[in-house]
């Protein structure tokens, strides 16, 4: 399976199934779809190729009249030799292996633990509806979290990397217990030989130096949750009274980015049909000082007045065209930022398992909420239907797993055929359930976004080799 | 090659036979929260 576009002047041509990724001239590109085609007629050698690639050379519809006899031919070389080598027309051989991966053994790997259902913000798209999830608003007790970590030890086989992720609500509006179940999980280390990686996602209010000292000496990661420039931020994320919040804590966020080194976290926000010119919260948040930078679509029910629209999809593809040229062009003048959704590691990137089994939901991953309850994900908390045990008596409704551990990317049918696939592993669960009542579907809006990153990320990969090789 | 650049890559065959070890991050952990990102990861063997 081929994926070929234009981006920036790059010709890029993804082999899916190899992950291999080329950069092609005008002939080639051209040249290409009539050779994936002929292989799939079973015409696989060199002269049945060349003879049909002459007869379509006078039909202008394929455009290769503009070219050569010989161009032809030494193209078609080129690319019969990636074929030889794996990296072009690369068949899917994993679907055939979907049995064994049904039958794998899971861990639980990594827990969101929703340590308040409690917010001192009122934002208008969050989906725990102001930090409560739909239900009572409470504080995780030291006693639930400590068994919710008890729990995850257990439970983690010989997986040494354990991740917790101190979510709300507003996690900082119980932060004794953070730092209470910090500190237990550090002193249980050792003698079961693992390692916690601490997160914390916050909206700033309470973040003071104290919170941060401790945040850098524990945590791997904290997600800073801003949206962009300050109308933007201050219509959607506002305190219950309805004054903005931009003004109170980006200062704390500079300081915090700068008090780690400008590594290890994430200004985090979230655009909606109000900021369809997202790019430029992402450069107002670079403006700011910020190097790391996540800004990313929101996800609403269409009733809502801030969702994205399928009209609104254009101008959404043209807005990530749009960031990642400002992101190479600040890169060159020295200015260099991180983009979350444009980094794509295709040297060092996932197995073909990760990528088939995706978030790992309901397995490898589970939400706590605050009395101990457990979830597939932070997403479904709420859902009673999702309710799949609790800390005092582990996993109950092992069908709920099962069901989570069973979908993939050939579980859904609209992703057989999608270049995508193997990055975004199917896409998210909620959000296919939000949409469509199942977790085996897909949010088609989230998408096609998904997919314009996809592209943007492998043209500035592209970009970037182009650079280092006119450098040396 | 004159018409073709390859960029190096991580061969999705090749790791099919040493992978799955899931010592890799959890896709949630990490900034999202509303999607899932898989591709942008590191393989925890690469680092």
């Amino acid at each position: 399976m081929i994926h070929q576009y234009k981006n920036n002047g790059y010709n890029i041509v993804l082999d899916v199934n190899s992950g291999s990724v080329h950069v092609v001239d005008e002939i080639v590109y051209d040249v290409i779809p009539v050779v994936e085609q002929l292989i799939k007629e079973h015409v696989t050698d060199k002269d049945g190729i060349l003879d049909r690639l002459k007869k379509l050379k006078s039909d202008k519809s394929y455009g290769l009249s503009d070219f050569s006899a010989e161009l032809i031919e030494e193209a078609l070389d080129e690319i019969l030799e990636l074929k030889d080598a794996g990296l072009l027309f690369t068949e899917d051989i994993y679907e055939k292996y979907i049995a064994d991966f049904d039958n794998r053994e899971t861990v639980v790997k990594a827990l969101c633990l929703h340590i308040a259902h409690d917010c001192n913000l009122a934002c208008k798209y969050c989906f725990a509806e102001e930090g409560e999830y739909h239900g009572r608003r409470a504080l995780m007790s030291f006693e639930v979290g400590k068994k919710a970590l008890d729990f995850l030890v257990a439970n983690s086989g010989k997986r040494v990397n354990l991740e917790v992720d101190f979510f709300g609500g507003e996690p900082l509006l119980n932060w004794e217990v953070v730092k209470q179940l910090v500190e237990y999980g550090r002193s249980i280390e050792k003698e079961n030989n693992k390692k916690f990686r601490f997160t914390l996602t916050t909206n700033g209010i309470l973040l003071n130096d104290e919170i941060m000292e401790f945040v850098n000496r524990e945590m791997g990661n904290i997600v800073l949750s801003i949206d962009g420039r300050k109308e933007v931020n201050d219509r959607m994320r506002p305190h219950r009274g309805g004054q903005g919040s931009y003004d109170e804590i980006v200062p704390k966020f500079k300081k915090a980015a700068e008090s780690r080194n400008q590594m290890n976290y994430y200004v985090r926000g979230t655009f909606t049909h109000n900021n369809k010119d997202f790019a430029q919260d992402v450069k107002h948040l670079a403006d700011l000082g910020f190097e790391q930078i996540s800004v990313e679509p929101v996800v609403a029910a269409k009733t809502e007045d801030y969702a994205l629209r399928e009209e609104d999809v254009p101008a959404l593809l043209e807005e990530y065209d749009k960031l990642a040229l400002e992101y190479l062009k600040r890169r060159k003048e020295g200015k260099a930022f991180n983009f979350f959704h444009f980094m794509i590691d295709l040297k060092g990137g996932p197995c073909v398992a990760k990528r088939l089994s995706g978030c790992g939901s309901g397995n490898e991953y589970l939400a706590v909420t605050p009395w101990g309850d457990f979830y597939p994900c932070h997403q479904f908390v709420g859902n009673e239907e999702f309710l799949m045990g609790n800390v005092d008596d582990g996993i109950i409704r092992e069908d709920i797993r099962t069901e989570f551990k069973n979908c993939n990317v050939y579980t859904k049918e609209k992703c057989r055929n999608c270049f995508a696939k193997f990055y975004c592993s199917g896409g998210c669960s909620a959000n296919s359930y939000q949409f469509n009542g199942n977790i085996n579907d897909v949010y088609e809006l989230g998408c096609k976004l998904q997919r314009k990153r996809i592209e943007c990320a492998i043209m500035i990969k592209a970009a970037l080799a182009d650079d280092e090789e006119k450098e040396s | 090659m004159k018409h073709i650049k390859t960029l190096t890559t991580r061969d999705l065959k090749e790791s099919m036979k040493k992978g799955g070890c899931g010592e890799c991050q959890t896709s949630c952990q990490s900034a999202c929260k509303t999607s899932c990102t898989v591709g942008n990861q590191s393989c925890e063997h690469a680092k």
